[in-house]
């Protein structure tokens, strides 16, 4: 369906959720604050969105932003779901309990950030070694070892 | 006539008759270069390659390399992809348990200096030979099926400069924390320093 | 007398893991109690890398990835940065992006099939799937000169025209190919033994699969009627017609069956492709050299051999991008393992991981 019914369903279904639904680059959003961030994806779930696609993080300095990226079949759409989570305290309840795709998905996100889901079942890292220290993919992530790419451009 | 009849004449024909001079080191080298099993540590995209490469377009098997799966079976080691920090100490003990004579090629520019992924990962191992002790490197990204049959025909001819008498030794430069052997002690270092002048490594360039 | 269990390290290096996969595996005699895939050994960081190189710098790092199918791999990420930077592309890139998919989808089945046939065994049927797969990397090595890691579809269009006789020598192997396939269904998928060994196990129940996030031919192996080129198309896809197959039992035969069935397919659409194609330009007019688009969020996914294969990008308004993450189908589909091997026996084990089709560039990035 187009991204614009798509907007009409969920204001109407849920009218908390309307202003918080943005489209950028063809592409709906919501950015929820994080308390609201676990209801909102059980409001859409039941919806109709049954898949979860992936589930990242972007270092915005202050914060990180989660990003959930969630599909349905049978509305045929898809959509980004987004909360920003503090980064002197990043936690964010699981959805493990809504879709398991996400247990390894947040795995990855904890390993590569640093941030913890509350309630997952099995929350260790999955890509980098156990013993690994630090969380590379965050922007201040320092680690004597890289070589830095020249500046070509 | 049968064929071993006809061979038993020629050899009574030939000056000195059926007796062959040559010296030990050419026969041995000569068994070791023509019978060369791999063992294919195939971590990325050069295993497709490698899989081309001994498959039936550019079959690997008439140069006498069969790759097995078994270190124990092995003479060379040819490790194709990147090796990361977390696979490196797998690596190591694969390479340990291979019974000597052993070698090992570097298969493509990640197991050569980390290729690609020289600058600005956390995660790589820059090149095999911060930790294994390589004969061949082949160069390419991932090199063709051909530069891998090249590589062993280069290898063969380094194997015919060695000699049973003296025993290889192979230094390693490595600031790595590897895993010692129980079994064997300290690999790190270099048991019998009397050979000085190993064959050096040759460089097989990939079209 | 009592029976323990044993615990059994599989890997990293074993000649049946596809790559780079450790299983711990604990057994109960040969009964498999519990399986844990430990990835990670091919983690190379390239989300990270792609933080200081530009988006054009960032496509070969793309390669990389799933590296049997570099070619789709290009594809996702560049879908991805078109719609960041609003680039339209023109209608013969297009197509002939389709028709490069279409082939690289072909490659990678045979290297899927064939690396199933060879975990039950029968090495012949490895061999004569490598030998259509060599056919098409010849395609593509007269295309854009590399056998693997192609580099060849870039923001904006392809990199490379078609060369002379490429299109008669590309329907010369889309004409030979369906025979081919349906000899090796004949050989191998009619073989009592192959059957033996691969119908029945691993069973991924269709409602676990969506909840799952298993994508591709694992999932409609088991019924899950959903193919992103029929669904939710993207390029020129709707312009074409063809079947989707679908599997019924969720088992690893019918998920190696639907794949041979996909390449039959495929040859369809390269053909019904190069009937349309016509003379234009490749690459988008008017394009940067360096490429930097507005600041915000994109993601854009598409149908690769293992499922749906998509890129979120974020911009900050410079030539590189901020943040790259690649959703991986082959990850996804790993996550089912535990759920689907426990019960069988150890060697059906690594029958059902061959059947999921992982490949480790793109598990591990």
């Amino acid at each position: 369906m187009r991204i614009e019914e798509l907007r009409e369903r969920v204001c109407a279904m849920y009218p908390d959720l309307c202003p918080l639904f943005s489209i950028e680059f063809g592409d709906g959003a919501i950015s929820v604050p994080l308390e609201r961030v676990h209801s909102a994806a059980a409001d859409l779930k039941e919806m109709g969105f049954d898949r979860l696609g992936m589930v990242t993080a972007v270092d915005r300095g202050e914060e990180f932003e989660i990003v959930y990226r969630l599909q349905s079949r049978d509305l045929r759409a898809g959509m980004f779901l987004k909360a920003l989570v503090p980064r002197s305290d990043p936690r964010v309840p699981s959805m493990c309990d809504l879709w398991p795709a996400a247990n390894w998905q947040e795995r990855e996100v904890y390993d590569l950030f640093g941030i913890v889901f509350e309630g997952h079942p099995d929350l260790r890292r999955i890509l980098l070694p156990d013993d690994w220290e630090g969380h590379p993919l965050r922007k201040d992530y320092v680690d004597e070892r890289i070589i830095p790419r020249p500046d070509y451009i | 006539m049968a064929a071993i009849d006809e061979l038993a004449e020629f050899l009574e024909r030939t000056p000195g008759g059926g007796i062959l001079l040559t010296t030990v080191d050419a026969v041995m080298n000569w068994a070791r270069g023509k019978s060369l099993w791999t063992f294919p540590m195939g971590t990325a995209c050069c295993a497709m390659e490698f899989i081309a490469a001994s498959f039936s377009r550019f079959d690997f098997d008439r140069h006498g390399t069969i790759p097995r799966p078994d270190p124990r079976h092995c003479d060379v080691m040819v490790v194709a992809g990147t090796v990361t920090r977390k696979m490196m100490p797998a690596v190591k003990r694969i390479y340990d348990q291979m019974p000597e004579p052993k070698w090992v090629v570097a298969m493509g520019n990640c197991a050569v200096s980390g290729g690609i992924f020289y600058y600005d990962t956390y995660s790589v191992v820059r090149g095999v030979d911060e930790f294994l002790p390589v004969d061949v490197y082949i160069a390419g990204c991932p090199p063709r099926p051909e530069a891998l049959q090249d590589a062993i025909l280069q290898l063969r001819k380094k194997i015919a400069t060695e000699s049973i008498s003296k025993r290889r030794t192979r230094p390693l430069v490595s600031d790595l924390a590897l895993p010692t052997d129980p079994r064997k002690g300290d690999l790190l270092s270099a048991a019998d320093a009397d050979e000085e002048d190993e064959a050096p490594a040759t460089r097989s360039v990939s079209a | 007398m009592v029976t323990e269990e044993l615990t059994l390290n599989i890997g990293p290096s074993h000649p049946s893991t596809h790559g780079v996969c450790r299983l711990l595996v604990r057994l109960d005699g040969e009964i498999v109690t519990h399986v844990e895939p430990i990835i990670g050994h091919l983690h190379r960081g390239i989300e990270k890398m792609a933080e200081n190189r530009t988006y054009l710098q960032v496509v070969p790092l793309t390669d990389r990835l799933d590296y049997v199918g570099s070619m789709y791999a290009n594809w996702a990420y560049c879908r991805a940065v078109e719609r960041l930077a609003g680039i339209r592309v023109p209608e013969r890139a297009e197509y002939i992006r389709v028709i490069v998919c279409e082939l690289q989808r072909i490659a990678s089945h045979m290297m899927g099939i064939g690396s199933s046939a060879a975990d039950t065994g029968a090495t012949s049927a490895f061999l004569y799937a490598f030998a259509q797969r060599d056919l098409v990397i010849d395609l593509f090595e007269e295309l854009c000169g590399a056998r693997l890691t192609y580099n060849y579809v870039r923001p904006g269009g392809v990199s490379f025209d078609l060369p002379d006789g490429w299109v008669e020598r590309c329907r010369a192997f889309t004409a030979q190919h369906p025979k081919a396939m349906l000899e090796i269904d004949g050989f191998f998928f009619g073989n009592a033994i192959a059957r033996a060994r691969l119908k029945g196990v691993g069973v991924l129940d269709p409602d676990a699969a969506v909840a799952w996030g298993v994508s591709g031919p694992s999932a409609r192996g088991s019924g899950v009627d959903w193919d992103l080129r029929r669904d939710d198309p993207y390029s020129v896809y709707p312009r074409f017609d063809f079947d989707v197959p679908i599997g019924s039992n969720g088992d690893a035969f019918d998920r190696a069956r639907v794949r041979l069935w996909e390449c039959i397919e495929s040859c369809r659409i390269i053909d019904q492709a190069l009937d349309q194609l016509e003379p234009g330009p490749i690459m988008a007019d008017g394009l940067p050299r360096l490429l930097a688009p507005r600041p915000g969020d994109a993601y854009d996914h598409i149908e690769s051999a293992r499922g749906s294969l998509g890129v979120y990008l974020v911009s900050d308004g410079s030539p590189r991008p901020y943040r790259m993450k690649v959703r991986s189908p082959a990850f996804c589909n790993l996550a089912v393992l535990p759920l689907i091997a426990v019960g069988h026996t150890l060697s059906d084990l690594l029958v059902i991981l061959g059947s999921l089709d992982p490949v480790f560039g793109e598990v591990d990035r």
